[in-house]
């Protein structure tokens, strides 16, 4: 792969550059949670909807495993960031 | 890879304990070393956990550990040779009973005799310690400034590749379904994907360690009790700096570095079910802490929530000793709900243990023999 896409942002809530993704799978971070844990990607407000995909070819590219038999990482609640107050008025049972 | 039949030591768990063990026996020179994980590296306790580090305690043994460790963080990315996150913030301690407030004062006595710098701070202090805190119904608070949080995924990882550095093997996806003893003493290990034989194996499988224990004939009292906690996104610092802990307000709150708050409380029933699930309840509740303690978290917006367990014992104090019944067979866990801050300091201590040398903090009180003899150590300070 050309080095001039290094650079690229990947994970644009937390920053984290493709340099930087393909850096920590040539490690041995080759599932999408371990990166997460390292690098932060899909911890920002998206949880992953942006880089999820990006990074699951990545680890795809390495492990020459297919996309759609990688483990995608763990999906949290809430759906969607949702602010302290609102939670904390309460929902209806 | 073809399989590795044997070891001279394998670890059961790679969260911060296996990981500290594992590195610290290779640093003092053992050379074989295999660290089993059923996941991936970091995804149990460690990876879940409030990353929290102290040394207000209420027992002198959580005391020294606690010093210990702080200590430890406090050069282990040198040591290690990657960052780990740390962010000395201090711990301030929220009383709003008395008899509360009198028990942080007479822990406070015992930190300050053993070191520990732990002082009284008004509310005024408090609020310059923490400057978004609303906190009038409290009657006091402590607060010791080397207390903080680090990162317990990049601690974890760090000690893994400073292990792998020094020869340590990691293996990710293998599950021990059995330990293999003779004659009184262990003999190895069998797992998802084979065997291996070896003169020591190391219980460090956090929520899971009971069961382990059991393979090995080891009984011991530990139980697991899920516990959740939620994080926001990232704000501007200084929301709340400090970690920000209650005992009867039931809550524990920070500020990364990076900006995102995390909190965490003790749930209501201990759920035991081995189940990581997440719960509305929880949410609510732990949101209204939120904006009760630190109003200007109102449009703050909570992105994740998750849980984790605590490995408990009923002195909430942890194991740590060799099993008397199986020679060779070690215990680190049951730390209830603070393995990842005793981390650096356990998994030296075990690793002196191993190798036959006297631990630089006695551990003897910490063999699971305390609960058949009825001589717990009663840890006050828990959330």
């Amino acid at each position: 792969m050309a080095g001039k896409n290094e650079d690229i942002i990947i994970c644009r809530c937390e920053e984290v550059t493709l340099g930087e993704i393909r850096e920590w799978i040539e490690k041995g971070y080759e599932t999408f949670d371990e990166l997460k844990r390292v690098l932060r990607v899909g911890m920002g407000p998206c949880q992953g909807r942006g880089c999820r995909e990006m990074i699951l070819r990545e680890i795809s590219a390495k492990t020459k495993v297919s996309v759609a038999d990688i483990h995608p990482g763990t999906f949290r609640p809430p759906a969607k960031p949702v602010k302290l107050a609102v939670l904390a008025k309460g929902g209806d049972k | 890879m073809s399989w590795k039949r044997t070891a001279d030591v394998v670890v059961i768990g790679a969260g911060v304990q296996g990981c500290s063990i594992a590195y610290n026996l290779a640093k003092m020179g053992v050379k074989d070393i295999v660290v089993l994980e059923k996941g991936t590296i970091c995804s149990g306790s460690t990876g879940r956990c409030g990353a929290g580090i102290r040394a207000q305690w209420g027992t002198e043994m959580n005391c020294r550990f606690g010093l210990a460790a702080v200590g430890k963080f406090e050069q282990l990315h040198e040591e290690l040779g990657m960052d780990c996150g740390l962010n000395q913030s201090g711990y301030l301690m929220v009383a709003y009973k008395d008899s509360e407030f009198e028990q942080l004062q007479k822990s406070m006595k015992l930190q300050n005799s053993l070191g520990i710098n732990t002082r009284v701070v008004t509310y005024d202090e408090a609020k310059e310690i923490c400057p978004g805190l609303a906190a009038e119904d409290a009657v006091g608070f402590t607060f010791h400034d080397r207390d903080g949080h680090a990162d317990p995924f990049l601690t974890t990882f760090a000690y893994m590749e400073a292990g792998k550095r020094l020869g340590v093997k990691f293996l990710r996806f293998t599950e021990a379904t059995d330990v293999k003893t003779v004659a009184g003493r262990v003999a190895g290990i069998v797992s998802s994907r084979g065997d291996i034989d070896a003169p020591v194996v190391v219980n460090a499988a956090g929520g899971y360690s009971q069961f382990i224990s059991k393979m090995a004939g080891v009984e011991i009292p530990n139980f697991s009790e899920r516990h959740e906690i939620l994080i926001t996104e990232p704000v501007e610092p200084g929301v709340c700096p400090p970690m920000l802990m209650s005992f009867s307000g039931n809550y524990y709150i920070q500020q990364r570095p990076h900006g995102s708050i995390i909190g965490g409380c003790s749930p209501e029933g201990h759920p035991q079910d081995y189940e990581l699930g997440n719960s509305w309840d929880f949410l609510e509740m732990m949101s209204r802490t939120f904006v009760r303690l630190l109003p200007r978290t109102k449009g703050v917006r909570v992105v994740r929530q998750w849980s984790g367990l605590y490995n408990m014992t009923p002195d909430r104090q942890p194991v740590l000793c060799e099993a008397d019944n199986v020679k060779g067979f070690f215990l680190s866990c049951g730390y209830s709900g603070h393995g990842f801050m005793f981390g650096p300091i356990s998994g030296e201590l075990l690793a002196q243990l191993i190798l036959g040398q006297e631990p630089w903090i006695p551990i003897g009180m910490l063999h699971y023999s305390r609960f058949e003899r009825g001589e717990l150590l009663i840890e006050p300070a828990v959330v």
